[in-house]
């Protein structure tokens, strides 16, 4: 024991056992992630739970089983409840039960001991809703038109309505929302003329009579939406929730109805993959905490591409320069610890100077000199994305500048004299020779950017994300891309839903499968730009003999 | 030949234009870092500077008795003077609405015919009460209200009665004043005078509706139990709580409830053992209405206020202000929304101080000692003084009274404390807030933060880093670095919802568990290598000692198991069955669910990967010749390890911790997230904290630009660039002469 403590073996053991924490924690976070994100839509077993409860009273509670936890009996004895004593610890269930509308939480604890039969009836449905959450409960009757029908026109009755909603959203973003923007266009142009001195009598009557046509075409528009609404609002379905109330239903708040208990598990397997496709293309509802998160998705996919072109010329020029042009003098050196510290300077340094300098300094001036029709209300005076891009691009630019700089220098200098050798100008054998060699090791760069931005927040709460943005950056209207518009993100809304909404519990499950997505996309960036290095140390190696 | 020539031409220039545009793009980079910083300090520097007082403009003006009170409008356009014969006058300051800057443009009679003021008490920057020889009084407030319909803006001067246009009588008795002062609200109106005949009389008018649209009262008339021969200042608080009455060197305070009874008596200590005793000249009352000044004739202002203490509330000297060294301070003038104050002595020497940050802003000498009125501009941006025959308008340059490096890092006395504390609030509802900006509670916090980070970080990640760089075989090498270095790539936002969510809650039910992992994990290490090395020979040739992490990952995983089944257990028997409860009651330690454990966890996850990464660097790359040596020596793989390996790697392993250390410093979601953000002063495990990064993240938004506040969070942003800017400047530099050191090996 002495000879093997004196070996030191026992401390290589401790050594090793720092690796396996490590790999511990990374897989265990990255499977902690994908099985509360993935759960998420999976269609749940609605339970039937007959119980008494500590007042002796007989109840029906229809749910989800949500959480389940063991607890000290000791904890419980206040509640003096009818149970047994000598047990140290007691198994206790988180039930969704949904129906907000009747309770005000959609959640609840119920103990094990109290449940006298627990079932899984066939007949539970659950609807999802656009508001009000789900609910839970057996189908009394369907309604067409006042006339009570055959349940079996449900899932027909589900999709006229949907597709109606379909035509009325169309209607009211794209077709009420063009108006709306071009009235308000030309108000501002008006105002511009105003500023300028050059509203000329015959001008104004121009923007009036174009106003009136606008206006005019809204009108027909919203007769329109008027009668879709109508329409939609014509059917119900009447409910029978756990505590033997009725409630009715309209089918214009209906999403979908499932007897999730009646599924084939190929049936559920379709339902799971449906849900997820629903959660990356819609958008989300009831204060984010439901629904989908598309324009999440749309607002980073669109800030990074943008960071993306401003950052790649930058971070390769920069690199480029390092490398191939730089001298070995104070300069070079200055310049290597800018870029060591361009990396290291926390990210909400990088927030607090774009929303000084980018937003209020520049956009102000901006706002200024081009806009000053729409002023006191700013349009680059004020958070955008254009903003966000620019911060996070000068965030990212070490990283670019590190691998290509790296990429660079793997390139044996053969490659570079014998270009030269032939004749070739440097700015040519840079052209011709190096970049085309280069382009992986660059790629590699801008990938690990992209990721880096991805996943950044810090920075963006403070010049340009938002919780809920009305528009998109990128629409029909001209001229179409709107970089002065605010825009969401899917590291914000993880932040934004986990923690600011006011019914965290119920929003946890979505914040999970954000985060999934998110990691998901971010992992994937970063094994595909490993990989790329890789293949590409690998030619250089072969490059070598 | 001549195409030829030409294409050379155009490649040289173009050859020579990519050198210059390359050039340019990678001096940018240092441009970028640069211009950060200058731009940084830009937003910094004014709050450091002096307060600067210069003239704007003067007049000659010759009123025909003397002026009792002067004032301005918010942008000084109109300027306004109260003569002892009753009348209003005021002046344009500016060319613009007909007027030229000098002309009276109204003047308007405040007394009846054949009165004269007796008395102008300014009440607040805007109110003025009234007092006329036969001791009545009205209150008046001078208005201004710009008008728009010619195209540009011309302001339009009026009087507002907020009384009504009546004098009234304050006295039941009817016996004169010689001292007043009053305060209202919109429900009631408060006047305390002190009559010819000695009597202290307070009378409050209460609205029959409410103050601000109807002027109709009923009076209540009230004597104060008081006995003094002369009383020299009456100040009543603008919330009608108290009234502070000051006859000769003592200031007795009475509360204005029902009772108007005697709170305290302020005695100040003055220097009694000169030829000349030194008496209080000077009373003015505080922004915010709860502390006074007193001035005195060796120079000294003081500021008291209540305090708590172990006698109960009593009001204590808090600070003192050396306004002059041989004049005595005659008058004091508050500004209405801040803490600044201005003192004027006999010769005219002025004095601008702010009490919080203790600040002496600015001395000067405005006038010969012949001002007949001051006063302050609305938005506290300019002076007016009316001298014999001049009026003097003067503009004030004096944004950020409130920051000097004192009031930031160091304790400060804040109203309404017991004593001098470190405190973050930046703001709150009401106007007159006394904005506490101590940087020490969020810098200690940002160090806490990091130090339980690394705490727990440091230890994991190095012998990690020892392990893979130095006993792992290559094939497991490449599998196993980037798994760990994946780690760095997951966003913080995840790790601090995690740590938030769900690791927090976790943490505090199973809080026995975490104590037992800190023994349970390296003893479940210890007894697995023990088992491995018993065991018989064949069977250790197929499983490998170099295959140790992968064998440890189920003794680890089964030893956190075991924990936390037994973590409900131990709180059962040694708790009392709730920690939590325990912790708070028994121990008496404040307990937090996202506390600095929770941090330093979800933290230090994110700053293993870092560490890992250079750590491992930087011992890979110890020269091979130097282990051989050592091991063709005889010494262990060990021993070797100890006494090379890390020796030859230690500066490459410092730097790895600092880096780590810069990243913790600045991390913004985690600590946001897993915290409650609380800006404390206190290194318990249990508690929260608020870092300089959240506080920027959280207080940024809504801060007004330009402010104050906007300012010191700028320069929190600084004091992270700094220091993350010291740090990896070190540890850069530490590592590039390790490598040449190498490169020399």
């Amino acid at each position: 024991m002495n000879n093997w403590f004196k070996s030191g073996s026992p401390w290589v053991w401790l050594s090793a056992g720092g690796v396996s924490i490590s790999l511990i924690s990374v897989i265990g976070l990255l499977w902690l992630i994908a099985s509360r994100g993935l759960s998420y839509f999976w269609p749940a077993d609605i339970y039937q739970f007959e119980m008494t409860d500590e007042k002796g009273k007989n109840l029906t509670v229809i749910g989800e089983i949500y959480d389940r936890e063991s607890i000290p009996v000791s904890q419980l004895v206040h509640l003096d409840l009818d149970i047994d004593k000598s047990a140290e610890t007691l198994e206790r269930l988180l039930i969704k039960t949904g129906n907000r509308e009747l309770v005000s939480l959609d959640f609840r604890w119920i103990l094990v001991p109290q449940i006298n039969k627990t079932s899984l009836p066939e007949e539970l449905v659950v609807i999802e809703r656009r508001t009000n959450g789900n609910f839970y409960g057996y189908i009394e009757e369907i309604i067409l038109d006042g006339q009570v029908v055959e349940q079996s026109q449900m899932a027909e009755l589900v999709a006229r309505v949907s597709d109606f909603q379909v035509e009325i959203e169309a209607l009211q973003t794209s077709d009420i929302g063009a108006i709306n923007y071009q009235i308000e266009r030309t108000r501002l142009k008006e105002r511009k003329h105003k500023l300028d001195n050059t509203l000329t009598p015959e001008l104004a009557g121009q923007f009036k009579d174009k106003v009136a046509g606008l206006r005019a075409e809204y009108e027909v528009l919203e007769q329109k939406l008027m009668g879709l609404r109508e329409k939609v609002s014509r059917d119900q379905i009447v409910m029978r929730a756990m505590d033997g109330q009725k409630v009715t239903i309209n089918f214009e708040d209906i999403l979908h109805v499932t007897f999730n208990n009646k599924l084939s598990f190929f049936a559920k397997l379709k339902l799971f993959f449906s849900q997820i496709a629903a959660f990356v293309t819609d958008d989300p509802r009831e204060a984010n905490t439901e629904g989908g998160v598309f324009p999440a998705i749309f607002g980073t996919v669109l800030m990074v591409l943008l960071m993306t072109v401003i950052v790649s010329p930058l971070g390769v020029v920069a690199a480029i320069y390092l490398h191939e042009y730089a001298g070995n003098n104070a300069l070079t050196k200055l310049l290597r610890i800018a870029v060591i510290n361009l990396a290291g300077v926390p990210s909400i340094v990088y927030g607090v100077f774009g929303l000084g300098f980018f937003v209020y300094m520049v956009g102000g001036s901006l706002d200024q000199l081009f806009y000053a029709e729409t002023l006191p209300s700013p349009t680059f005076g004020t958070p955008g994305v254009m903003w966000s891009a620019i911060t996070l691009a000068i965030l990212t630019l070490p990283v670019v500048i590190v691998s290509t700089e790296e990429g660079l220098s793997r390139i044996p200098s053969a490659m570079r004299h014998g270009s030269l050798a032939l004749g070739a100008t440097k700015a040519e054998t840079l052209w011709r020779i190096i970049l085309p060699i280069a382009s992986p090791a660059i790629m590699t760069g801008i990938i690990l950017a992209i990721a880096r931005a991805a996943g950044e927040v810090a920075p963006l709460m403070l010049v340009g994300v938002v919780k809920m943005a009305p528009n998109l950056p990128l629409d029909g209207n001209f001229p179409f891309l709107h970089l002065d518009r605010k825009f969401m993100h899917l590291g914000f809304h993880i932040y934004d839903v986990g923690f600011q909404s006011p019914n965290v519990e119920a929003a946890r499950p979505l914040v999970y499968a954000t985060a999934l997505l998110l990691v998901t996309i971010i992992v994937a960036l970063n094994m595909t730009a490993v990989s790329i290095r890789n293949r590409l140390r690998e030619k250089y190696r072969m490059l070598e003999h | 030949m001549a195409i030829a020539s030409k294409s050379a031409n155009s490649r040289k220039v173009k050859n020579s234009l990519a050198k210059w545009m390359i050039t340019l793009g990678g001096i940018s980079v240092l441009f970028t870092l640069v211009l950060i910083f200058m731009y940084l300090l830009y937003v910094i520097k004014p709050i450091f500077e002096s307060a600067k007082v210069d003239a704007k403009a003067q007049f000659v003006i010759k009123e025909e008795s003397k002026v009792l009170a002067t004032g301005v409008d918010e942008l000084k356009e109109v300027a306004y003077s109260i003569t002892k014969q009753g009348n209003i006058d005021f002046y344009q300051l500016v060319d613009g609405g007909g007027y030229k800057a000098g002309e009276k443009i109204l003047s308007q009679k405040l007394v009846a015919d054949g009165e004269r003021l007796a008395q102008l008490i300014n009440i607040g920057q805007e109110q003025k009460l009234l007092l006329d020889t036969a001791g009545n009084v009205q209150l008046i407030v001078p208005n201004f209200s710009a008008n728009f319909d010619s195209g540009e803006r011309v302001i339009i001067p009026s009087v507002r009665y907020p009384l009504g246009e009546e004098y009234l009588p304050i006295d039941e008795d009817n016996a004169g004043l010689t001292k007043l002062s009053f305060a209202m609200d919109d429900e009631k109106a408060i006047f305390v005078g002190f009559t010819q005949d000695k009597r202290l009389i307070k009378t409050t008018l209460l609205a029959e509706d409410d103050f601000s649209y109807d002027t109709a009262y009923e009076v209540e008339y009230q004597e104060i139990d008081y006995a003094a021969k002369r009383i020299d200042n009456i100040l009543v608080t603008p919330d009608l709580a108290m009234v502070f009455v000051r006859e000769g060197d003592q200031v007795a305070v009475f509360s204005l409830d029902d009772d108007a009874e005697l709170k305290a008596t302020i005695i100040p200590q003055l220097a009694q053992n000169k030829s000349t005793p030194n008496h209080i000249t000077s009373m003015a009352l505080l922004s915010g209405g709860s502390s006074i000044l007193l001035g005195d004739d060796s120079g000294k202002v003081s500021q008291w206020f209540e305090v708590a203490t172990e006698q109960g509330r009593e009001f204590k000297k808090i600070r003192s202000f050396n306004v002059s060294d041989n004049e005595p301070v005659v008058a004091i003038y508050t500004e209405q929304f801040r803490k600044s104050f201005y003192t004027e002595t006999p010769s005219g020497e002025m004095g601008m101080f702010y009490t919080t940050s203790e600040a002496d802003l600015w001395r000067g000498k405005l006038h010969q000692g012949d001002a007949q009125a001051f006063a302050i501009a609305p938005r506290a941006d300019g002076l007016v003084i009316f001298s014999k025959n001049e009026l003097a308008i003067f503009t004030v340059e004096n944004e950020h009274p409130e920051v000097t490096w004192q009031a930031l890092w160091q304790e400060v006395w804040y109203e309404g404390y017991p004593e001098p504390e470190f405190i973050w609030q930046s703001t709150s509802g009401s106007d007159d807030f006394e904005a506490k900006f101590s940087l020490v509670p969020i810098s200690f916090g940002t160090i806490k933060a990091a130090m339980y980070a690394m705490m727990f970080a440091v230890p994991i990640a190095l012998t990690a880093a020892i392990y893979t760089a130095y006993f792992m075989t290559p094939g497991l090498r490449r599998k196993v670095k980037p798994t760990i270095e994946l780690m760095e790539a997951l966003p913080t936002v995840i790790l601090g919802f995690l740590a938030g969510l769900w690791l927090a809650p976790i943490i505090e039910i199973y809080l026995p568990a975490i104590c037992l992992l800190l023994v349970f994990i390296p003893s479940s290490v210890f007894i697995t290598a023990f088992a491995w090395h018993k065991l018989p020979r064949e069977y250790k040739t197929k499983i490998p000692e170099t295959w140790a992490p992968i064998i440890l990952i189920p003794a680890i995983l089964i030893a956190a198991y075991a924990a936390f089944a037994l973590s409900p257990v131990l709180e059962l028997h040694l708790f009392g069955g709730d920690v939590r409860q325990y912790i708070t009651n028994d121990l008496g330690i404040d307990f937090d669910q996202r506390n600095a454990l929770v941090v330093g966890i979800a933290m230090g996850f994110a700053v293993i990967p870092t560490i890992f990464s250079m750590a491992e660097d930087a011992i890979f790359s110890v020269p091979k010749h130097l282990t051989s040596g050592s091991l063709a020596l005889g010494a262990t793989q060990w021993q070797t390890l100890i006494k090379v390996v890390l020796l030859t790697a230690s500066p490459g392993i410092f730097s790895a911790v600092m880096m780590g250390l810069g990243r913790a410093v600045g991390e913004t979601m985690i600590v946001l997230m897993a915290t409650g953000n609380t800006p404390i002063l206190d290194w318990s495990i249990f508690q929260g904290m608020r870092t300089l990064a959240a506080n920027i993240a959280v207080e940024m938004p809504e801060s007004e630009v330009g402010s104050s506040h906007y300012r010191i969070l700028f320069l929190a942003a600084f004091v992270l660039f700094v220091f993350t800017f010291v740090f990896n400047t070190l540890a850069e530099f530490v590592r590039q002469r390790l490598r040449e050191k190498y490169s020399s090996l």
